[in-house]
């Protein structure tokens, strides 16, 4: 299916991918520094595995981000 | 209507020439007051240039002494202040520039019981700390009190930044719900940052809490707009409000303060904390 992922156009093989699966075949090392947001709506964490996208869908990674001082 | 001296009239001439600044926006600025949590890469350029810009009150909040690590992108800090207090080397930093502003500096560990009552007396805030149970305390304390703010993060070649117009556009929590695991989350201390980041990303906070304070332009409200220096490229990307948002949302679920006990490093900032406190 196609998707557009943080603003472009990606072309995903199979049926049923889940935000999971996306975060795995986008190679996101680590799935907890990033929100995910969904067409707008940021998806709930505990429904990576889940959530199923669809054709079209416009997915944002969102990583989270330090700053400049310790405190 | 305040009466500019002619020396204030030269000094902000290039503000008072813009169309979106004049003298109005000016006396805005010498009127307004912006809190900068944290003097490290982000909070010395935006506490130089608030300075620069003549922004009337600036506080700075940071329990830190200045380290030589921090000489490669805290701009406000020299090699001969290591060891010194942050807050104290950028105030002298800020006032060199221009002594026609206030500085008040605050060495101390922003928390849950100290933070409502610091920001209060501000127009806006500005955050420039790297560790999330801050910036979480940031966003819910500025969330109740209603208090306008600018979000910043920088690591290795990116940077992030969003304003917050509480009650109006997207918070913090909408986006990032709550502090990730401790060990997800690599911060600057472990996965560095091009120093000229904190320049860049800081400067942007800067000209957000100078537009704020002025009312030019339009403020990166419902929108995080993001950077990867490697190739230069940044984008704008839309957020909206979250109805399920634990803040800000239909359902509310945090009604007061917590110090968020999932910090970003635990024995680090723990070690940082007990020496911060032991410090005065
Ligand atoms: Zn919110």
């Amino acid at each position: 299916m196609q998707l557009m992922v943080n603003g472009k156009a990606e072309i995903v093989e199979g049926d049923n991918i889940s935000v999971a699966d996306l975060l795995a075949f986008k190679q996101v090392e680590s799935p907890d520094m990033v929100s995910v947001q969904r067409n707008g709506k940021i998806v709930d964490r505990q429904r990576y595995a889940e959530q199923a996208l669809a054709e079209g869908d416009e997915i944002e990674f969102l990583y989270f981000m330090g700053g400049g001082a310790r405190r | 209507m305040l009466d500019f001296t002619s020396e204030q009239l030269e000094r902000y001439s290039r503000h008072i020439l813009l169309q979106d600044v004049g003298v109005e926006g000016q006396e805005k600025l010498l009127e307004g007051k912006v809190l900068i949590v944290g003097a490290g890469g982000l909070g010395c350029p935006i506490g130089l240039y608030l300075a620069a810009a003549g922004v009337g009150t600036i506080g700075i909040v940071d329990c830190d002494t200045v380290d030589i690590s921090n000489l490669q992108r805290q701009i406000a800090h020299y090699t001969a202040d290591i060891g010194r207090a942050k807050v104290e080397s950028a105030k002298e930093k800020m006032l060199a520039i221009n002594p026609g502003v206030t500085v008040r500096t605050y060495q101390e560990y922003l928390s849950a019981e100290n933070i409502r009552a610091i920001i209060r007396d501000y127009d806006f805030v500005v955050d420039g700390t790297d560790n999330f149970p801050t910036k979480f305390l940031v966003n819910d304390a500025c969330g109740m009190e209603g208090i306008p703010f600018s979000h910043g993060g920088i690591l290795r070649f990116d940077g992030q930044t969003m304003t917050v117009l509480p009650g109006e556009s997207a918070c913090y929590r909408c986006v990032f719900r709550e502090p990730p695991p401790p060990d997800a989350v690599p911060t600057c201390s472990q996965a560095g940052v091009l120093g000229a980041i904190a320049g860049m990303l800081g400067t942007i906070q800067a000209a957000e809490a100078l537009k704020f304070l002025t009312g030019a332009g339009s403020l990166l409200t419902d929108t995080l707009l993001t950077f990867n220096a490697k190739n230069m490229d940044f984008r704008k990307i839309r957020l909206t409000r979250q109805k399920d948002c634990p803040l800000c949302g239909e359902n509310p679920t945090i009604s007061e303060l917590s110090d968020n006990v999932r910090p970003a490093c635990g024995l680090q900032e723990k070690s940082v904390r007990q020496a911060c406190d032991a410090g005065h």
